[in-house]
């Protein structure tokens, strides 16, 4: 069934009985040619891109789970592309374009809203940095501007100007940043799948891969063996435990980040505004509740929950960037699981075992690349090759020397 | 999260900083065969597990000792905290 305003008037006036399910709860198939494991975002996205721009029908999602109950559902849903390095600006860029395209693309509401990030500068050093990134953003075609501390006001003049520790000198914008709704990125890519012929398979864990001659033939799972020419994974989050039932040791450290939702206010946040000094970034959605979150909490864990020490720090930022949020009560807070990478960048990639490849590692910033994670993928399973705009998230770069460590911080997950 | 101190007691995670898989400890032989595939491994590979991690903890705010600790890494309880050195000892066999 085509969405479109049409239809809604007409369900409107005939009792909404026309509505049919958004994607089929099929039994899974003994043989597929491809199957994804992991429904969530970037599994969906993959199918979504293999069936439509690949020409790949005979595709199946294998989700643990519920569409939509990982990751792409835990996550702050904010979309940019403004990155330094040439490994990366690329790719969001590329991801960030499809984004634009999304909802035509998908027949599907993302609210899909580009309403600008704006980074905020408060040392001469960090706006030098800026400075740079923005030249490279510009030099790939993403956009950016540099604005001074007088202009900042101009857009949020609600901002603690002088804090004494980190007044606000200016601040990087990308216009075309924004925040799209999280939930209708899975739903939207799971229906578009599905109308395409893909199986999306709920409440079916993968317990192990059928491996022969260092071929994979297929993978054990609760609902029984299911046969694979060629098997994805893009399990973010939990990617060390899928992959070690291949025998891979991968180089990720899970972790916890927190994200928190105020009770909704007035719209009073314009865009999103990110502070990196006092690690704490912040957004309003269009229901009115401040959505925020700061660091991860530091350390390897794999329990969706995090510690009060990050609470405090989070809000301690908040606070200190927007005074008038003090009184602001928070609603509801939780934590996600990340793909920790030793360089602060993804893995899409074969793996040594023929047929199996990988999509992970994408710390905390998966959700803004789930369509051209999707499409890279996509593209990998489908011809062999990386995407041009993926060639360097390679699972052997430490081997090689090139790592895509935008912080410069070295192998050490919990700083990235 | 509290961890028992060997010395001092239990202590706020907060006053310490962390490292990682306390397989860090066992620092590859630089001069032996294959130095560099197993410098690879020990520096950007990692186990990663659900469960029980023994991993290293530096109380950077406190004695500044750095200590192995085991911790559950689904439900954040920690069993059991020793001074690393001591499992350094122990580990190469040094009494």
């Amino acid at each position: 069934m085509r969405y479109s305003a049409a239809r809604v008037l007409w369900e409107g006036l005939t009792g909404h009985k026309g509505w049919t399910r958004a994607w089929r709860d099929p039994e899974p198939k003994p043989q597929y040619d491809i199957v994804i494991i992991g429904g969530g975002g970037h599994g969906l996205a993959t199918a979504h891109y293999l069936a439509s721009i690949y020409g790949q029908h005979r595709v199946a999602v294998l989700e643990k789970g519920w569409i939509g109950g990982g990751n792409v559902g835990r996550n702050t849903t904010i979309i940019r592309s403004n990155y330094l390095l040439d490994g990366n600006e690329p790719f969001y860029e590329f991801s960030l374009k499809l984004w634009e395209g999304l909802e035509q693309d998908l027949n599907y509401n993302a609210m899909v809203s580009q309403r600008s990030i704006i980074n905020l500068i408060h040392t001469d050093a960090q706006r030098d940095a800026f400075r740079r990134r923005g030249n490279a953003m510009i030099l790939h075609g993403a956009g950016a501007e540099l604005l001074n501390a007088e202009q900042v006001r101009r857009e949020v003049p609600f901002l603690n100007f002088d804090n004494a520790r980190f007044p606000i000198k200016g601040a990087l914008v990308q216009r075309r940043g924004g925040t799209v709704r999280h939930d209708a990125v899975a739903w939207g890519y799971a229906r578009a799948a599905n109308s395409r012929g893909v199986d999306i398979i709920q409440n079916c864990e993968v317990t192990g891969f059928r491996i022969e001659n260092g071929k994979v033939l297929g993978v054990e799972t609760t609902r029984g063996y299911i046969g694979a020419g060629k098997v994805g994974v893009a399990v973010a989050g939990n990617s060390s435990r899928v992959m070690a039932k291949a025998g891979m040791r991968l180089p990720i450290e899970s972790h916890v980040l927190q994200a928190f939702v105020s009770e909704g206010l007035k719209p009073v946040i314009p865009g999103v505004i990110t502070f990196g000094a006092g690690h704490f970034y912040v957004s309003q959605s269009d229901k009115g509740g401040l959505v925020f979150g700061g660091d991860i909490d530091g350390y390897n864990t794999y329990a969706q929950r995090g510690n009060l020490p990050v609470v405090e720090d989070v809000c301690e930022g908040g606070v200190a960037l927007m005074p008038i949020i003090g009184r602001a009560r928070l609603l509801r807070m939780w934590g996600g699981i990340m793909d920790m990478s030793m360089d602060g960048s993804p893995y899409i990639d074969k793996t040594h075992i023929d047929g199996l490849f990988f999509n992970g590692g994408w710390c905390y910033g998966g959700f803004k690349a789930t369509p051209a994670s999707g499409y890279a993928f996509a593209h990998l399973l489908a011809t062999g090759k990386p995407h041009d705009t993926a060639t360097a998230y390679r699972l052997d770069r430490f081997r090689r020397g090139g790592m895509i460590d935008e912080k410069g911080v070295g192998a050490q997950p919990n700083l990235h | 999260m509290l961890i028992p101190h060997p010395i001092l007691g239990l202590r706020d995670a907060q006053e310490f900083t962390y490292l990682g898989d306390a397989s860090l400890l066992d620092r590859p032989d630089g001069m032996a065969e294959g130095a560099s595939e197993a410098f690879h491994d020990y520096l950007y590979l990692r186990d990663n597990p659900a469960g029980e991690h023994r991993e290293l903890w530096f109380h950077e705010q406190g004695d500044r000792s750095w200590l192995v600790v085991t911790r559950n890494t689904l439900t954040h309880e920690i069993t059991k905290a020793e001074l690393a050195r001591d499992v350094a000892l122990a580990r190469r066999g040094v009494k």
